[in-house]
Formats: structure tokens, C-alpha cells, sequence
């Protein structure tokens, strides 16, 4: 199981996270298409490679973080505006 | 002991027990009595079950998978293919690992009738039938006739009996989870192993040393005087070092990401298997070599064994595993066998030197090998027949930690890739090279000093990464960054031997054959990944340990490929069987309940369980409860309802993200419902909201939704309006929550609140005041209510909720007030038309399929699933919630009975139903598509029992007050 660094409390299990996804941002809701928001809501890009995550510290700080993991290691760091 | 000395009238000495031995690890003070097969053995403390039974002269231990043929002993240790055994309640116990213990039954597995006679071993002559890829090919067509293959396989199948559930667990243990966090975790107790993990405390790690077998020791138990002396000089050292924990008969099964570890320890006092999960720092690979198989005709036969086996029959068991052997050798192993064998008094018929470029061709013999033939074309009798042809690295933990062991011909094994191994794991012993005792000790003592440094770097970023670390904290570790010096461990050169020039086992848990792997790859399976799945080579209990790289070597042989190019199977943890009841632990199932339970237990409630929470379902007779509610006054406990407290000046926009409904508009003291959406739409929450003060908001949720709704206001506070002046503190359960509810609802709270004008003009429906009831101050009041009677729904701060709640009963008592339970509610709901969030709607339910377009106002600038919502209007719902009455008032459809179009066609469900109290007839709630869903249509139902009946749509959902005056009085 991997640790993820919270800025907050350190290095912690993952298990204590909820995965929140590639982080992305939401779409105009004026402008967007239904196709537009669906691929929003269900379409992950999943790259080989660093990938920028939300994470939600929900069984510690309950702070949202944002890290990057690298998919194919699961090397992880706190993105720079994390 | 009477096998101890040999029949002075027999020719030859028999299989049984030796004189003592100096490296023996039974306790020849203490015998042990057990049952095979419902016939006493004897045995010593420290006996396996194989090494007593072998000791009494057993020599077929099992049937085998797929043609029933006798095995015997191969391996003698936990990885033995023949040797799984029953237990007691226990199947598939590894006899080759298990200590015998006084009074153990043990008996064969997949044997009918007898281990003697096995009627299956027919399946031997039938061998085509059970050709590789035989699931696939024999038994695919007719379909129909599935069930009774599945019984006909079910027979073949070798496995034990399963303890009845409920038990306990085996033999009523437990099974146990512990979480470690060493600096240093050693896998595996050999000479290597030892020395690293006493190397590694000398420098202040904690280490954790795991041993798979019963003690620390690995090969030097089975060797020479002066292996024996530097076992006991290494143990010493061990034992001397109190930074070590010695976990032995434990295996670490797996390594995951940053070093999280798996290890499962056995046969511990009372507790059956317990799970262990480490965080360590670094990990050493330790764990030797594991001895290679050799596949030729007849490799299978009882008597049939790897050196390392009988080393370990002769040397730790005192047992003669023979009378007249045959030693295939091809390295100082299968030498030292040799001699093993001559001084436990077997005659040695014949020593093959595969150095030389002899071989055995074929070994023969009915229950059990009686002549072998060599490639010099010599037959020679024997009932014993010693092979050692090499070595597999049992590189799993590497493998899972990201390395890819490469092949070295040169070697006839895999190595590790020292370029692609993570930094904080690191290998030595066998698994990396070959060399003396001392090369070995002197390898593990570097790379235990390179563990300790990365282990003390690793704790220090660790420690400089955590921001509340406190000043008091002790200080972090001060690494040695110089690079530690570790010797070339080199492996030596041992001849490719793999398979003779005939066929035979390769995976002898599988029954797989060296010919079935070369019929696959000839029917085009010709990938070692794909030959596995298609003859299940390598997929038995031995999980590719004894078989994988002869499996490579025949799979490269047949395609003309190299061992390299071929590659190897994935290695997945788990490295070692683990049982189920390890893998769920001791029972921890939280529960909660709320302060008032022990007055619901002593007033004979019957307990539901609601998620986590525990609730009374009704106290005897819901339907009476429903009437008191109706007619006069009850109470509920309603603790488990969600609730967060909103402060702040921004509490109004969040409310109009959050919610489908408006809520800028909201005075003081007043209440609304509302709808939360997730931005698919769908209807995720539902629940009332008061406003308390000018900045202060009590958001209540439903009761499952408590903890995700919280998240979900947290998710949009922080990542897309961290500018909002919003604070939220979940109270769900700093309140208990009575909600009082029925016509007489209000004279009852007369008597007991003050603070609050109750009059209906003052307090009327929909709207919120605090006050004190029952002498509690800093109480919550709301006139709402989900019964649709008069209702008031009370919060109380939790430690006086069972005070409040004896007191509405004692002030109640001459109004008839009764406690209502769940089952009360839902039924007083339904008639009411109230809809439960993923009982009447589901994960697909958008917002306009819930009857609650009145609430619905787009024209908000945004809020949770706004766009999905327009789309849904503009298209039209697929469903929608309707009430249901059916035509025969007495019969209630099961809830997710089907609902049927005209053609009959499913249109819709039953969500909800129930006998109504208050109207005498059947109740439901419904999704149905809209083509059906104006009242007055007359709809089929299916019910389970297949029998159809019709019921009506209504208008609106309330089936009882639909006007709604009942509550607003
Ligand atoms: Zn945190």
C-alpha cells in the first residue's frame, strides 16, 4: 500500500484517502456540451506516466491535497500548488 | 524403538527411524501418539506428520489431481506436492511442514475408497480424456449437461473437507491482525538471513527476522559438524541482539508499495493464523533456493525424491528414506546426499554423475519406484531414487518490488537484476550467488549495514515530512551516507538440467506433463503466459515454486526459443498460502447505537441494523405503533440522522450549490426541504435544513448519507470555493433525535418544553426553535416530520437524550403515548408518499424521476448536477415515481417486483409496498415509465411467485392526507 505525503500530518497509508481522481477542472455549465461534461464525469485519461490527483485526507486532517503519481511506479509528490 | 535396529534375519535395512543424529530436531523423551487413516503411528516432538509417517514406513501420502496416481514424499518440506493432508477440521495441511501433535487424526485427501485402492487412478488408462485444456475442450458442449460435470469434476478435485461455518475457525483458534513498523524486515532465517538481521541491530535497527520453517537455520541444519557449529554460533548471535524479533513458521507473503509487507504467522498460541502488516523501511531478500524437480518417465513415483529431501529425512528426522538408492548429482548437494545416505545404512546402488553427462531415463514400479534406467542403458533395482539437478531463486519478493531476475545459462538459474531493484529492497544469500558459509555471512553483514542506512535515511525523511512533529519528539537518525562496501557473492556454474529424454511431471500438484506442455504449444498456446492458463501448469498449491522454471526450460525447448527469451510467468503475491480467516481477522465490526438503546433493549424493541448503526425495527407490533401515531401520540428514535452544523456568512451560497432548490430566501427559523444531486444528476441525499440564527444552519441528512454528504460539502468548500466564510462540524451524533409525532403531539410537548411558544401561529409547520424540554437546555425543535401527522422533531444534546426521551414517556403516559420503531415509520411514510433516497430511487435515479420537479429550479446559476438536470427535462425522464394501489387490497407486492407494459415488456418496479394500517389495503410506490404513469392506469405486476395482478396508478403519492392537513395543524 502506498504512502501519500499530506502536507498536513506526513506520510500516511493510502487507505486513510479517498481517491478523488484525475484532478480536471469542471466545465462552463453555460457552454458545455452533454459530451463535454460526460467525458468530465466519466472519462479518465489514464496516462502511463505523472498523473495529477486529488486526494481527500478522510480519516486524518480531512484536507483535500492535490499530488502527483507517477502510474507506472506509483512514485509519489506533493504538486507544487498541493 | 524397535525400527531403530535393523532386522538381524533381513538382507537389507528397512525405511524407519536412524540412531541419533547430531543435527536432529525431534525429542526422542517425548513421543507423540496420532492416527493416520484410523490406524495409530507413533511419532517424537518435532516430527513432521511425513517425517513420522516416513519414520513408520509410509511411502504413498496422497492420490494426485487429475488420474489419481500415488505420491509420496518429493520435497519433505511445506512445499511437498504430495503430502496435503487433513487435519482433524482442517484440510490441506502441508504434512511435509506440520508438526505432529498427541491425538492428531490425520488422514489422506481425494482418496475413495481407500489411498490403497483409488478407484480414480483409472483416469490413468483414460489419460486422454483429461488431455490439457480438458476443462475447455470436453466439457463445453451440450451446455445443459453443465451441473453434472460440475458434480463429476467436483469428485476429482483434491481438497479437503471444509470445517462447518460457525465453528469458530479450525479447532475453535482464532485468527488475528497485528500492524508492525520495523526498520528492517529479513525474509527468511538462513545463514544469510541470520547474520543480516544480527548485523543490522548491531547498528540500532529494529529488525523483524522471519522464518518459514519451525527454527532459524536454513541449510546448515541438514549439513556437516561445522555447519552445525556455525548454526549455533549464528543462533547466538541472534539471540543475543533484543532489536530482533524472531517470527518463525511465518512467511512474508507479499511486498507492496513503499515496503508495506504481508506476513503471515501460523500455529500461534490460540490464535490459528495471524496477519501481520509491516511497514518497513527496507526489506532483505533472504530466502535461499528452493530445489528443482527432474522431469523424466516415472518422476512422480512414491520413493522418487530431491536431495534436499532426503538430507532432511536423514539429518533433522533420524529417518532411512530407503533401502537401495539411486543418487542422480550434479552438484556438492546431491554429494553430501550421498554420503548422508551411506551412513544411514541405504545402499547406494548406483551414483549418476550429470557433471559427467549421465542421466536417469526412466524410473519404474507399481505403488512406488522399483528399478530405475540410466542413459548408459543400465536398469538397476532400487526402491529409492535421489535426484539433484539444480536450483530455483525463489524470486518472488523481488519480483513484487519491481525487479525482473534474469536468466544466467551459465548458472541454470534466474538472478536478480541489480539495475532494476527499488532502494529500499535489497537481497543476499542464495538468492544472489553461491559461496562458503563465510562468503554468504560476510555478503548479508554488508548489505544488513547498507539496510540499516537506508533504513535510518528513510525514518529520517519521513520524520522531516511530518509538520506537527513536536519538539519533544526524539530526535530522527543521523544516516551514514557513505555507500557501504558489499562483496561479489558470485553464483557457480552448474550444468542445465532440466528434462531427460522422455516425458514426465512437471507440476505435480496439477498433474501437468512435460508432453501436455508440448501438445499445447502445438495447438498454438505457445507463450508461457498462455501455456499456463491453458494446462494450469504452475497454477496448483505449489504456485510455480518446484515448477516454473522447468516449465520455462521445456516451454523454450518446444518453440526453439531461449529460457530469456521465453521469460517467465508473472509471480503475484501471495508468495505462500494464506487462509481466508487470516485475511478477515478477528471480527471488528463497529457498531453504533444511540444513548437511549438500553431503554429500547429493556422494552423488547427488535434490533435492526441500519449500515452501522443499530435500531429498534419495531417493539412487537408495528401496525398497533402505526394506528397510536395516527390516532394519538408515539416517539421515535431518530439518532441516526445526519446532521452538520453550517456557521457563516457564506452558508446560503453553499446551500444553493449543494441543493436543487433555492435557499438565499431562507429567514431565521424557518426550515426547507431539499434535494442534493451529484453532477450525473442523480439523486444522492434529501433532508430538511433550518436556519438557526443570522450565520447559523442545521443541515440534516439522511441517515446513510450522514458521512458522504459531509465529505461532499468539504469537497466543494475546499477544492472550488476555498473563498467561502463556511465552517462545518458534523453533531450527527453530539444530538440524540426524538422525532414526536401524531395528533397529540402537541399537548404532550406543552407539558415539557419551555423557551418555546408551541401555539401553531407562533411555531407553525416548517420552521425551527430552540428551547429546553424536559429541563434541557440548548435543544433543537423542528415542525416538520416524515409521518405526515402533526410532528416535532426534537434534537437534545446526546448525553441527555435518554432523560428526555423516560420523560416524554411519563408525561405521555395518559395520552397513550407508545415508542414507534422503523417499520412504523416506513409504513407511515408510504402512506404518506415520502420516498427514501436509494429505496425508491437508485444510482441511475436523476432528479426529475423523484417527483420532486416542484423543488427544481433551474434558473439558479449553478448547482450540483444543474447541466444533467436540463438535459433530463429537455429529453424527458425515462422513469418516474408514481403510487400504486393494487386492485385486490389485500395482496402486497414484493418490493422490486416488475411492473409490465401492455406488451409485456418490463416498464417499471415496485420500490416500496406494505399493508397499510390506516387504509386496510396494499401501498406501493413505484418507478414506472411515463407512458404508463398517469393516474388512473391500470398496470400489471408480476410478483415473485410468478402470478400476475393489476394495480392502480394515483394521483400524487400520498395515499393517505394527500392534501397534507394532518401535519400543518
Ligand atoms: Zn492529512
Amino acid at each position: 500500500m502506498m504512502l501519500v505525503p499530506c502536507p498536513w500530518c506526513g506520510p500516511r497509508n493510502a487507505t486513510e484517502f479517498r481517491y478523488g481522481g484525475a484532478a480536471g477542472a469542471r466545465p462552463d455549465l453555460v457552454s458545455a456540451t452533454p459530451q463535454q461534461w460526460r467525458e468530465y464525469l466519466y472519462t479518465q485519461r489514464n496516462p502511463l506516466g505523472w498523473s495529477r490527483e486529488g486526494w481527500y485526507h478522510r480519516a486524518g486532517c480531512r484536507r483535500h491535497i492535490t499530488i502527483e503519481r507517477h502510474t507506472g511506479t506509483n512514485e509519489v509528490r506533493l504538486a507544487e500548488d498541493g | 524403538m524397535s525400527l531403530t535396529t535393523p532386522n538381524p534375519t533381513s538382507t537389507r535395512v528397512r525405511p524407519g527411524r536412524l540412531a541419533p543424529q547430531p543435527g536432529e530436531v525431534i525429542d526422542r523423551r517425548r513421543p507423540v501418539t496420532f492416527t493416520w487413516n484410523g490406524s495409530t503411528h507413533r511419532g517424537f516432538q518435532g516430527d513432521t506428520i511425513a517425517s513420522a509417517l516416513a519414520a513408520s514406513g509410509v511411502r504413498v501420502f496422497s492420490r494426485s489431481y487429475k488420474y489419481h496416481r500415488p505420491r509420496g514424499l518429493l520435497t519433505a518440506d511445506f512445499l511437498d506436492p504430495g503430502c496435503s493432508v487433513q487435519v482433524g477440521d482442517e484440510p490441506n495441511v502441508r504434512g511435509g511442514h506440520r508438526l505432529v501433535e498427541n491425538g492428531m487424526v490425520v488422514s489422506s485427501q481425494n482418496t475413495w475408497p481407500s489411498l490403497r485402492f483409488d478407484v480414480k487412478a483409472v483416469n490413468g488408462l483414460a489419460g486422454r480424456f483429461l488431455a490439457p485444456g480438458f476443462y475447455y475442450k470436453t466439457f463445453i458442449k451440450p451446455q445443459l449437461l453443465w451441473p453434472l460435470y460440475e458434480k463429476v469434476l467436483r469428485r476429482f478435485v483434491h481438497a479437503g473437507e471444509v470445517p462447518e461455518a460457525g465453528t469458530g475457525g479450525v479447532s475453535g483458534e482464532t485468527f488475528d491482525k497485528r500492524y508492525a513498523h520495523p526498520d528492517v524486515v529479513v525474509a527468511g532465517g538462513g545463514p544469510a538471513g541470520m547474520a543480516a538481521a544480527a548485523a543490522a541491530a548491531r547498528t540500532g535497527s529494529r529488525v523483524m527476522l522471519v522464518e518459514e520453517e519451525h527454527e532459524l537455520g536454513g541449510h546448515l541444519r541438514w549439513g556437516d559438524a561445522d555447519d552445525l557449529a556455525t548454526l549455533r554460533d549464528l543462533r547466538a548471535q541472534v539471540a543475543a541482539e533484543p532489536g530482533i524479533e524472531v517470527l518463525t513458521n511465518a512467511v512474508v507473503s507479499g511486498r507492496f508499495d513503499d515496503n508495506w509487507l504481508s506476513i503471515v504467522e501460523r500455529g500461534l498460541p490460540q490464535v490459528f493464523e495471524r496477519l501481520v502488516k509491516a511497514r518497513a523501511k527496507t526489506l532483505i531478500v533472504a530466502p535461499g533456493l528452493i530445489e528443482r524437480p527432474y522431469v523424466f518417465e516415472g518422476n512422480d513415483l512414491p520413493g522418487v525424491m530431491l536431495s534436499t529431501a532426503v538430507r532432511r529425512l536423514v539429518n533433522l528426522y533420524a529417518v532411512r528414506p530407503g533401502s537401495r538408492a539411486v543418487v542422480l548429482t550434479a552438484n556438492p548437494e546431491g554429494d553430501a546426499a550421498v554420503e548422508d545416505l551411506r551412513r544411514a545404512g541405504v545402499e547406494v546402488a548406483a551414483v549418476v554423475d550429470a557433471r559427467a553427462g549421465d542421466t536417469v531415463v526412466r524410473a519404474t514400479g507399481r505403488s512406488g519406484v522399483s528399478q530405475v534406467e540410466l542413459s548408459t542403458g543400465a536398469r538397476i533395482a532400487c526402491d529409492l531414487l535421489v535426484t539433484a539437478v539444480g536450483w530455483t531463486a525463489p524470486t518472488s519478493l523481488l519480483n513484487m518490488s519491481g525487479d525482473r531476475p534474469v536468466y544466467r545459462p551459465s548458472a541454470a538459474r534466474f538472478l536478480p537484476d541489480p539495475q532494476r531493484m527499488p532502494d529500499d529492497v535489497l537481497a543476499t544469500g542464495g538468492i544472489v550467488g553461491d559461496g562458503t558459509v563465510t562468503e554468504l555471512v560476510a555478503h548479508a553483514t554488508a548489505i544488513a549495514g547498507a539496510a540499516a542506512r537506508r533504513a535510518a535515511a528513510r525514518a529520517r525523511a519521513i520524520g522531516e515530512a511530518v509538520p506537527t512533529r513536536g519538539d519533544d519528539a526524539p530526535a530522527l537518525p543521523d544516516p551514514d551516507p557513505t555507500p557501504v562496501d558489499v562483496p561479489v557473492l558470485a553464483p557457480a556454474d552448474h550444468p542445465e538440467l532440466f528434462r531427460s529424454s522422455t516425458h514426465g511431471f512437471v507440476d505435480f500438484c496439477e498433474d501437468v506433463s512435460s508432453k501436455d506442455l508440448v501438445i499445447a504449444i502445438k495447438e498454438g498456446y505457445d507463450s508461457i503466459e498462455l501455456v499456463k492458463r491453458y494446462t494450469t501448469v504452475t497454477m496448483g498449491p505449489a504456485q510455480g515454486k518446484l515448477e516454473t522454471v522447468n516449465t520455462v526450460a521445456i516451454v523454450a525447448e518446444a518453440t526453439g526459443r531461449t529460457m530469456a527469451e521465453t521469460g517467465t510467468t508473472t509471480w503475484r503475491p501471495m508468495y505462500a498460502p494464506v487462509t481466508l480467516g487470516a485475511l478477515a481477522g478477528r471480527i471488528h465490526e463497529p457498531v453504533r447505537y444511540s444513548p437511549m438503546q438500553r431503554w429500547h433493549e429493556q422494552h423488547g424493541a427488535t434490533p435492526l441494523v441500519a449500515g452501522q448503526w443499530i435500531r429498534p425495527e419495531h417493539y412487537g407490533d408495528p401496525a398497533a405503533e402505526v394506528r397510536a401515531v395516527r390516532t394519538g401520540v408515539g416517539i421515535i428514535d431518530v439518532t441516526p440522522i445526519g446532521k452538520l452544523d453550517l456557521r457563516g456568512p457564506d452558508v446560503a451560497e453553499l446551500l444553493n450549490l449543494l441543493y436543487v432548490n433555492k435557499w438565499s430566501k431562507l429567514g431565521v427559523g424557518k426550515v426547507r426541504y431539499g434535494v442534493m444531486c451529484a453532477e450525473d444528476g442523480v439523486v444522492m441525499d434529501d433532508g430538511v435544513t433550518g436556519r438557526l440564527g443570522e450565520d447559523r444552519y442545521l443541515m440534516s441528512t439522511t441517515s446513510s448519507g450522514a458521512a458522504t454528504v459531509w465529505e461532499w460539502v468539504e469537497d466543494w468548500l475546499q477544492t472550488s470555493h476555498p473563498d467561502w466564510r463556511v465552517h462545518v462540524t458534523p453533531v450527527t451524533t453530539a444530538y440524540a433525535s426524538i422525532n414526536v409525532a401524531g395528533p397529540r403531539s402537541r399537548e404532550l410537548m406543552a407539558r415539557l418544553v419551555s423557551g418555546v411558544d408551541l401555539a401553531p401561529d407562533a411555531f407553525g409547520y416548517m420552521q425551527v426553535r430552540t428551547g429546553s424540554v424536559a429541563g434541557v437546555d440548548d435543544c433543537v425543535l423542528w415542525r416538520i416530520g416524515f409521518t405526515g401527522e402533526l410532528s416535532y422533531e426534537v434534537h437534545v444534546p446526546a448525553s441527555y437524550g435518554l432523560q428526555v426521551w423516560e420523560a416524554l414517556m411519563a408525561a405521555g403516559e395518559d395520552l397513550g403515548v407508545v415508542p414507534f420503531g422503523v417499520e412504523a415509520q416506513r409504513i407511515l411514510r408510504l402512506e404518506k408518499g415520502h420516498f427514501i433516497v436509494g429505496q425508491d430511487t437508485d444510482g441511475l435515479t436523476k432528479a426529475y424521476s423523484s417527483a420532486v420537479d416542484w423543488a427544481i429550479k433551474l434558473d439558479k446559476d449553478d448547482f450540483a448536477g444543474k447541466p444533467e438536470l436540463v438535459w433530463q427535462r429537455e429529453q424527458g425522464p425515462t422513469t418516474q415515481l408514481v403510487a400504486l394501489q393494487p386492485v385486490d387490497r389485500a395482496t402486497v407486492p414484493e418490493e422490486a417486483a416488475q411492473i409490465l407494459g401492455e406488451d409485456g415488456r418490463i416498464a417499471g418496479r415496485i420500490t416500496s409496498s406494505r399493508m397499510s394500517p390506516t387504509l386496510g389495503r396494499a401501498i406501493c410506490l413505484g418507478q414506472l415509465e411515463p407512458s404508463l404513469a398517469t393516474p388512473g392506469t391500470l398496470v400489471t405486476v408480476r410478483l415473485v411467485d410468478g402470478r400476475d395482478i393489476r394495480a392502480e396508478v394515483i394521483e400524487g403519492l400520498a395515499h393517505v392526507d394527500p392534501e397534507g392537513t394532518r401535519q400543518r395543524v
